[in-house]
């Protein structure tokens, strides 16, 4: 982490890389063509495909049979997650993601509810307007709405493109404790702890 | 009053003498921070924040006079300390759940907290049970509270309820070291903060009042919210539309939030109604009364055509004053058109009411306003349920009583608690009903310069008087003169010696004796206690601007072309300031606009009233038509203030003006008539889009404009003697509508869910056979109703409520224009 944090490029490794300059006149442009032409480049290409396809060192993903492993820092569609002390929604339903959301797709209805709390009675996000900007996850105070790693979201209706249902984390899954915890923006940096000025208590 | 010149942070300022500087900052967009402060109501010296520096010595800005020459610096490095120790204290066992808070994004605890920039917190004290309170319709919670106590303030300065008071928080004491390390100021305002939170006056835990919801509005933070508000919205989703509260004739400044009402349903709703409440009260009506619209209405062609038919067809329009001024322009132009008549009982008796008044006082209108009767401190009252005909008109008399320190008189037949309440200085006078008149008389003979008043009204006031003689026991201080023995040093030889002095005591003693005293039959005729005349001496004492609020009751009472001569003639030759109170929401305007005549002819067109065929605004008529926070327009005040009112959510019907159109009058828009509202009326012809509909930072109301007063030619001032053979008898009925409740629109409204019925006093109740919910026949020379017994602790007296509000309950047929009627009631 403290390397990529590190954006001193005078003393690290890093050099120019030296390109000729373009040619002006007509000459010029012709020698490009000339020895473009005859340096045989492209011999060179096809020599590696076939050497690789001998060894038979194939990069291509079979999708959809394969998929590539998706970074922490991801933002595809949206996660609601719960909480691990009592798999309730984590949701406060604050409005800061419907607030800060620059392309108006999220809409919450907030009511009082039996013991006074402020329940969140419906969430929606529209997926078609959504452009993965990852500020509704980066603003969220109690990292409950998040972006996954499910790019997936095809369909034939825009009504299907998300459901509130399919976003929260299945109780199953939060019962086997397999909830992944959201690592990009707006989730906790490692160094919280030493940031954090204590509040004294008189306890 | 004239003006000085004070200094603050290095700019010169011109302010009026006396001004709290405070407000002389604010005037003059200097920035001082406070909390605790209500503009129009006294300091509270809660929060302490808004010390600064006069002439090198610390004073709170709310509380401290501006004086010539002053030099104000707001801000140095101690004062700074302070600030932020203050906002550390009231961040200190804050919940810091901004997120689930209805205040979160307007509240003043998380401005303050981040301009002052509180990072870290240096206090603790041990936090106690603060467990939050349902009161009906407002909810409290004191672990939000930051005990500013401008609930509190608001509730007794302005409204008048007292019903909030602080009490015991039951909290350890603060840390002794904190005495030593604290700032001064800061550590006294925690001190005062850590013992109290707020509760309720009545001792129980429901509210019991007029339920203006003004305490939940001045909230700076989210401890008091509207129950029915709770968890719905965040602050910074709802638009504000400004407008103008359309249920009385106060003409308050409101806005409508609106936001869609749900995720599948994009149609915009009103969730609350704010005001500036700096500078405007509202009541409950105003601010729990605002989802009356008329939802359904739709365009179908066929019943547009039956209601152009119905036009042609009739030759009266009925109305109520529940419009705009330009839909009462409208309904002139087709009169002059078409030559409908316009029939407007209530607004007609005003109209007359105003035209007989101007035959005396020589203008169309009457002097003076809410606002003056605020900054004034002697107000009489006479023929108005003030409380219900104009909540603001009450707010007014309550903050002269309590911040101008005032005193009042209140004319009224029917008994209230609520005014009696107000304070030690207002005297209610319960005379009977139809007794108006004298009450003017007295008010002429109490207050008028005699000198100049005809010599007729002079001679006849004076037949009221004569001499009697009474035996008085008071109470006279005599003065003692002993000599008493005492040491002093002489200063010349440095020793202590004996000296005699002369001292001289004051020494109560009681005398009684006869004297020759005035007695005024005016008074004697009123009911009035007999010891009127100390009574207001007293209340008289260093009083220097008197107002007078004339109410309906004066309109339609049988000799009302001689109570507004008498009207205009105490406005005429007594210090009083003359205010008078408009029957309904736009009766000043329709009677200014409207050319009205009595008789209905043989087929009306009803406009919010049932006629052979009606435009509602309700619903329930032949055609719909918008209500009044669905349309533009203008209304106009009891302030003499046109006033803009903006639509707060959509409408998708016809509106009059369409109809009119189709009946061959020509305009775009409805509002496009508000340029042309009759200038010799004393309008302005100025396009609807001019008008402003805000209030500036020294309180200026910058709101539509003002009506001009016009003058017109002066008649004799010859008035009626009084006819003392009107009475109505003993059991009566009085038209009035309980608190938050005006017409069928507030009616209408969901959150104000007074019962209908007939009000009986709680007093009155329990010594008849008569118990709450009791079906009974009210029977008076005009007609009948039957209608159910409601149990009412806001009135006092036997005089028995009906109200208009409820269209079902036909209260009207029972009376014949006065207010007041004699009834039978019997069970059915």
């Amino acid at each position: 982490m403290e390397a990529f944090n590190n954006r001193n490029v005078a003393d690290n490794g890093y050099f120019m890389v030296d390109i000729e300059d373009y040619p002006t006149d007509g000459w010029g442009k012709f020698k490009r063509v000339v020895k473009r032409t005859f340096r045989g480049e492209l011999f060179v290409g096809l020599w590696v495909v076939m050497r690789e396809m001998l060894r038979f060192d194939i990069h291509t993903i079979q999708y959809p049979q394969e998929k590539m492993p998706i970074g922490p820092r991801y933002r595809a569609v949206h996660e609601m997650k719960r909480l691990w002390e009592s798999d309730a929604e984590r949701c406060i339903g604050c409005g800061l993601c419907e607030k800060i959301c620059i392309s108006d797709c999220i809409r919450m209805d907030t009511k009082i509810d039996e013991n006074s709390r402020k329940e969140v009675s419906s969430y929606t996000i529209n997926l078609g307007r959504c452009i993965f900007c990852g500020y509704c996850a980066e603003v969220c105070p109690e990292l409950a709405i998040t972006h996954g790693g499910e790019y997936e979201n095809g369909s034939e209706q825009r009504e299907h493109f998300i459901m509130y249902e399919d976003m929260l984390t299945p109780i199953d899954k939060m019962k086997a404790g397999a909830q992944l915890e959201f690592e990009g923006f707006g989730s906790i940096t490692p160094h919280e702890d030493a940031r954090v000025k204590k509040t004294p208590l008189a306890y | 009053m004239s003006k000085i010149n004070i200094n603050i942070d290095g700019k010169d300022i011109a302010v009026n003498e006396g001004d709290l500087i405070l407000n002389a900052a604010r005037a003059n967009d200097i920035y001082i921070p406070a909390i605790c402060y209500l503009t129009r109501c006294s300091p509270t010296l809660a929060c302490r924040i808004c010390l600064v520096e006069a002439d090198g010595k610390q004073v709170y800005a709310c509380n401290a006079k501006a004086k010539d020459g002053m030099n104000i610096v707001t801000s140095t490095p101690t004062i700074e300390k302070e600030r932020r120790a203050i906002m550390e204290v009231y961040d200190v066992n804050h919940p810091l759940q901004c997120g689930v808070c209805d205040q979160s994004g307007e509240c003043e605890l998380q401005n303050y907290t981040l301009e002052i920039g509180v990072d870290s917190q240096s206090y603790s004290v041990k936090d106690v049970d603060r467990s939050s309170h349902d009161w009906g319709h407002l909810h409290y919670d004191p672990g939000l509270c930051i005990v500013c106590e401008r609930c509190v303030t608001a509730c007794k300065d302005m409204i008048g309820d007292n019903s909030l008071k602080t009490i015991a928080r039951g909290a350890d004491a603060l840390d002794a070291g904190f005495k030593e390390t604290m700032p001064k100021d800061a550590y006294a305002m925690w001190n005062k903060l850590n013992k109290s939170v707020i509760g309720l006056t009545n001792g129980t835990d429901v509210l019991d009042c007029t339920s203006c919801g003004e305490c939940a509005a001045v909230c700076p933070v989210g401890a008091l919210v509207d129950t029915e508000f709770m968890y719905k919205s965040n602050a910074w989703e709802l638009t504000q539309i400004p407008a103008t509260c359309g249920h009385c004739s106060a003409g308050c400044q409101i806005s409508y939030d609106v936001k869609h009402t749900s995720i599948n349903n994009p149609e915009d709703k009103i969730y609350r109604v704010m005001n500036e409440w700096n500078y405007v009260s509202l009541c409950g009506a105003g601010r729990y009364g605002f989802d009356y619209q008329n939802a359904d209405a739709s365009k179908d062609e066929a019943s547009f055509n039956s209601a152009v038919a119905a036009f042609k067809k009739a030759d009266t329009i009925k109305f109520t004053s529940t419009i705009t001024n330009e839909e009462a322009l409208i309904l002139q132009r087709l009169k002059e058109k078409h030559g409908y008549k316009l029939v407007n009982p209530e607004a007609k008796a005003f109209q007359t009411f105003l035209k007989d008044y101007a035959q005396v006082s020589g203008k169309t209108l009457y002097g003076s306003d809410l606002k003056q009767t605020m900054n004034a401190n002697f107000i009489v009252s006479v023929g108005s349920a003030l409380k219900s005909d104009n909540p603001n008109a009450r707010y007014a008399l309550n903050n002269s009583l309590t911040v101008n320190k005032g005193a009042a008189l209140y004319f009224h037949p029917v008994k209230d608690p609520i005014i009696e309440g107000l304070g030690k200085n207002i005297l209610t006078v319960n005379h009977k009903p139809l007794q108006e008149e004298i009450v003017l008389y007295l008010l002429l003979d109490l207050f008028a310069d005699k000198k100049a008043l005809p010599s007729d009204i002079v001679d006849y006031l004076a037949s009221f008087h004569s001499k009697k003689t009474v035996t008085v026991t008071e109470t006279i201080k005599e003065k003692v003169i002993e000599i008493v023995k005492e040491k002093k040093v002489n200063k010349e030889t440095g020793e202590e010696e004996e000296v005699e002095v002369e001292k001289s005591k004051m020494v109560p003693k009681k005398v009684s004796k006869e004297v020759e005293v005035d007695d005024n039959r005016l008074v004697s005729l009123l009911g009035m206690p007999e010891n009127f005349d100390e009574t207001l001496a007293k209340f008289l004492k260093k009083k220097d601007s008197f107002s007078l609020m004339v109410g309906p009751d004066l309109y339609t009472h049988p000799n009302a072309k001689n109570l507004a001569r008498l009207v205009a003639l105490i406005e005429k030759y007594s210090a009083f300031e003359l205010t008078m109170i408009p029957t309904l929401t736009n009766s000043l305007g329709v009677a200014l606009i409207n050319e009205l005549s009595d008789e209905v002819g043989k087929y009306t067109v009803g406009y919010n009233v049932q006629a052979d065929y009606t435009l509602s605004s309700l619903g329930d008529g032949d055609i719909d038509m918008p209500a009044i926070n669905q349309q533009e327009g203008t209304l106009t005040s009891i302030n003499k203030r046109v006033n803009p009112t903006n639509a707060a959510i959509g409408y998708k019907g016809y509106v009059l003006n369409d109809i009119a159109n189709a009946l061959g009058l020509d305009a775009e828009l409805t509002v496009d008539y508000t340029q042309n509202l009759p200038v010799e009326a004393g309008f302005i012809a100025e396009a609807f889009d001019n008008l402003p509909n805000h209030y500036t930072n020294d309180g200026e109301e910058v709101r539509g404009y003002t009506l001009s007063v016009q003058s017109v030619e002066c008649g004799d001032e010859e008035v009626a003697k009084i006819d003392e053979s009107l009475s109505l008898g003993d059991d009566l009925v009085y038209m009035a509508n309980p608190v938050r409740q005006f017409n069928a629109f507030t009616n209408k409204a969901t959150q104000l869910d007074e019962e209908s019925g007939l009000y009986v006093s709680e007093e009155n109740l329990k010594d008849s056979d008569f118990k709450q919910g009791d079906k009974v026949r009210v029977k008076t020379g005009n007609g009948e109703i039957v209608t159910t017994i409601v149990s009412d602790n806001k009135i006092a007296g036997d005089i028995a409520l009906v109200p208009t509000f409820d269209a079902e309950l036909n209260s009207e047929a029972l009376f014949s224009g006065y207010r007041f009627a004699a009834a039978s009631i019997e069970k059915v």
